[in-house]
């Protein structure tokens, strides 16, 4: 169980444009003493009188003096206002919620994939596992995005020293297509450089149920933060591969808090039951696995 | 600049006003609750204000059996409110005593419990497992929720219709027997207020609690489709306020009038700020709960109740009750 959430009223302390997005650094010193990488906030939006009455939630890009840093994409009105603010404005901020990302076995070698700003919590996640030991070699970044302007981290990521795969769909950066195309080569360069000593002896038989030449070796987990379709395809592709995928999933949130139920994911239990879970409470990361994905709307011709 | 901020630089003058308010047989510390399906059953709230020090919870409408509730998106943001259509999703009423009551009583909070059901046996099946627990078992009020289909009649609300109205409470009333208030929540979607609220309380009810959402509807105009999976869905927050205070003013004036027998008003319905609330109170409301405001400010029922307490007192009102209905002197 993660630390209580709170709210706090603090000064952006600074806001700069980064290709289609933003970066926010917000004094926000509570939220920041706890907050891990997985974790979001929810920002009220438009002043105290605002006809926007719920918050806008962003997730945690990272820590840094004592205040936490958000990178804003400007959709429609909530997130416009926040990326037209100047430093100095203060904000009424509610976190950390939600749960961390769930820790990757240290044996394991890491895929992380970002769609666009989903990048951002991914590079914060990246930067704590080689700040706490682990190789950079073992994580590999698969950054995907529309276009060059929209993708996020790409060169946070090489200055970490970790594997660096970019996509675009319309070629203007990296690999021609989707984020998927990047998967499998991610995939084999992770478990290429997963730590030794969990590698098989050379000549020893590949470990049962891993047939195949391409999953024979370490073990190898993906996360995955983007939309939701993109979240599907990443989790088919790494299982096809033998590998898990924790998607960070990004569901409209009335609350953020976990009173009004409107958040929600089908996700099958340990009993084999499927409920609609909260995603801000019991999410946002779940296991591929017991997503239940044909019975999101969004994604079987719902009307969003 | 909201009565919070104004609060600040004259705080003292304002421990005066003398808060308590009774729903029937119940005697609250103070006015302002919490709404139902706003707060869950008040834990998630409590890292944000002090669940004990509200009027009380009210708990999320709770039904028989679990229910998954609709599809998603079940949400819509509109100017100064929102549209939602959750469909009562909730863990049924075994798992809400097992898990939920035990917690509010230990943190000392009173607990309205709200109920809803698809026909008359259930609401009073809930009603009296919860009546048996009575206030020794963590229970304070019932809130009934007759907003909500009616499974018989094609979904119809109970609420837009008298006679499946009086059929619910008068079911409730008779298995609670007098051991727990019984509030009938009222929908405003309805060409008479006074006469629902008639119907539930010739059928026993020993309050009312108004409004519940209004239907609305939203349309995506990139996709010309209906935003919400449920198509439609109940419009709450500020942008209802005035259908609330209207609500309230016609049956508080129904009861002054002597067309309606006198019995608390609980009003709900857009409360962002003290003097919302305030606004609800003169209509004729001896309390009110916080609903939509509280997904924008989780600690809002708290902030109201400052706020409506020291609006009260700039207003030199020692009581709270005194300013109940003050809209009709
Ligand atoms: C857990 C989580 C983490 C997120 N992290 C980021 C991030 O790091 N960077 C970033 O740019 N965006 C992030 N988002 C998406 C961001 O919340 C939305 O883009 C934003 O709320 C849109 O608000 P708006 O007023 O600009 O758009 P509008 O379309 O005007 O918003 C209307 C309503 O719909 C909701 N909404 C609209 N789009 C989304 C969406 N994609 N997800 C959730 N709610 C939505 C809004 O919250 C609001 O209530 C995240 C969302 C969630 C749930
Ligand atoms: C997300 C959401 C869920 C709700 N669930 C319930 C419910 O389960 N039972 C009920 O009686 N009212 C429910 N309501 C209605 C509120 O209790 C309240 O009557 C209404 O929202 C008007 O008040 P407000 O403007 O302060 O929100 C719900 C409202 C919202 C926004
Ligand atoms: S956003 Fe309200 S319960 Fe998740």
């Amino acid at each position: 169980m993660s630390e209580r959430p709170v709210q706090q009223r603090v000064r952006l302390r600074s806001i700069t444009p980064e290709g289609a997005y933003h970066r926010l650094v917000l004094d926000a010193g509570q939220v920041a003493r706890t907050a891990q990488p997985g974790q979001f906030v929810a920002l009220s939006v438009g002043g105290a009188d605002s006809a926007m009455l719920l918050r806008r939630c962003f997730s945690i890009a990272g820590r840094r003096e004592g205040g936490i840093e958000l990178l804003i994409a400007a959709r429609g009105k909530g997130s416009t206002w926040l990326t037209q603010r100047r430093p100095g404005t203060s904000l009424d901020v509610i976190g950390p919620l939600g749960g961390p990302f769930p820790p990757a076995p240290r044996r394991a070698g890491v895929v992380l994939v970002g769609g666009g700003y989903g990048a951002a919590p991914l590079l914060w996640f990246a930067e704590e596992l080689i700040a706490r030991g682990r190789a950079a070699s073992t994580v590999q970044l698969v950054l995907g995005a529309a276009s060059q302007d929209r993708l996020a981290g790409v060169e946070q990521a090489r200055a970490l020293g970790a594997g660096v795969h970019v996509t675009t769909d319309d070629g203007s950066a990296g690999i021609a297509g989707r984020v998927t195309a990047a998967v499998p080569a991610a995939l084999a360069a992770a478990r290429r450089e997963a730590p030794r000593e969990s590698r098989p002896a050379p000549g020893s038989a590949p470990a049962a149920g891993s047939g195949s030449a391409e999953t024979a070796g370490p073990p190898v987990e993906v996360y995955a933060c983007g939309p939701m379709a993109m979240l599907r395809a990443v989790s088919e592709v790494a299982a096809e591969h033998g590998s898990p995928t924790w998607c960070a999933v990004e569901e409209s949130m009335a609350c953020g808090v976990g009173v009004c139920m409107t958040c929600v994911l089908p996700i099958r239990g340990a009993d084999g039951v499927v409920r609609n879970l909260r995603t801000c409470t019991d999410g946002p990361t779940f296991d591929a696995r017991a997503i239940v994905w044909d019975q999101i709307p969004s994604l079987t011709g719902g009307s969003r | 600049m909201s009565a919070g901020e104004r609060a600040e630089g004259t705080a003292g003058e304002v421990s005066g006003v003398d808060m308590t308010t009774h729903l029937g047989t119940l005697e609250l510390p103070n006015p302002v609750l919490t709404a139902s399906g706003c707060s869950a059953a008040g834990r998630e709230l409590d890292p944000f204000l002090d669940v004990a020090g509200l009027g009380a919870v009210v708990t999320k409408s709770i039904a028989r059996a679990a229910r998954p509730g609709r599809a998603t998106p079940r949400m819509a943001e509109t100017p100064s409110g929102m549209l939602n259509s959750i469909g009562l999703q909730g863990p049924g009423i075994e798992a809400f005593l097992a898990k939920d009551v035990p917690w509010l009583r230990e943190r000392g909070a009173r607990a309205v419990v709200s109920i809803a059901g698809g026909d008359a046996a259930e609401f009073a099946e809930l009603a009296g497992r919860l009546a048996e627990l009575g206030p020794e078992g963590g229970i304070s009020a019932l809130e009934v929720n007759i907003s909500c289909p009616n499974v018989a009649n094609r979904g119809l609300v109970f609420a837009c219709d008298p006679a499946a109205s009086t059929q619910v409470i008068a079911g409730v009333v008779e298995v609670v027997a007098g051991r727990l208030p019984v509030l009938a929540k009222l929908s405003p979607d309805v060409t008479d207020i006074v006469e629902i609220a008639r119907a539930c309380l010739d059928a026993g009810a020993d309050g009312l609690a108004m409004i519940n959402t209004t239907l609305g509807m939203v349309i995506d105009t990139d996709t010309l489709r209906p935003v919400l999976a449920g198509i439609t869905g109940g419009l709450s927050g500020p942008a209802i306020r005035p259908i609330a205070v209207r609500c309230i003013y016609q049956v508080h004036a129904a009861m002054r009038a002597g067309a309606l027998r006198p019995a608390p008003i609980v009003g709900i319905g857009g409360v962002r700020t003290g003097l919302d609330a305030l606004q609800l109170v003169a209509a004729g409301a001896c309390a009110v709960q916080v609903g939509t405001a509280t997904f924008n400010d989780p600690s809002a029922p708290e902030r109201v109740l400052g706020e409506l307490r020291h609006a009260l007192a700039e207003r030199g009102f020692a009581r709270f009750v005194d300013a109940i209905g003050r809209a009709h002197d």
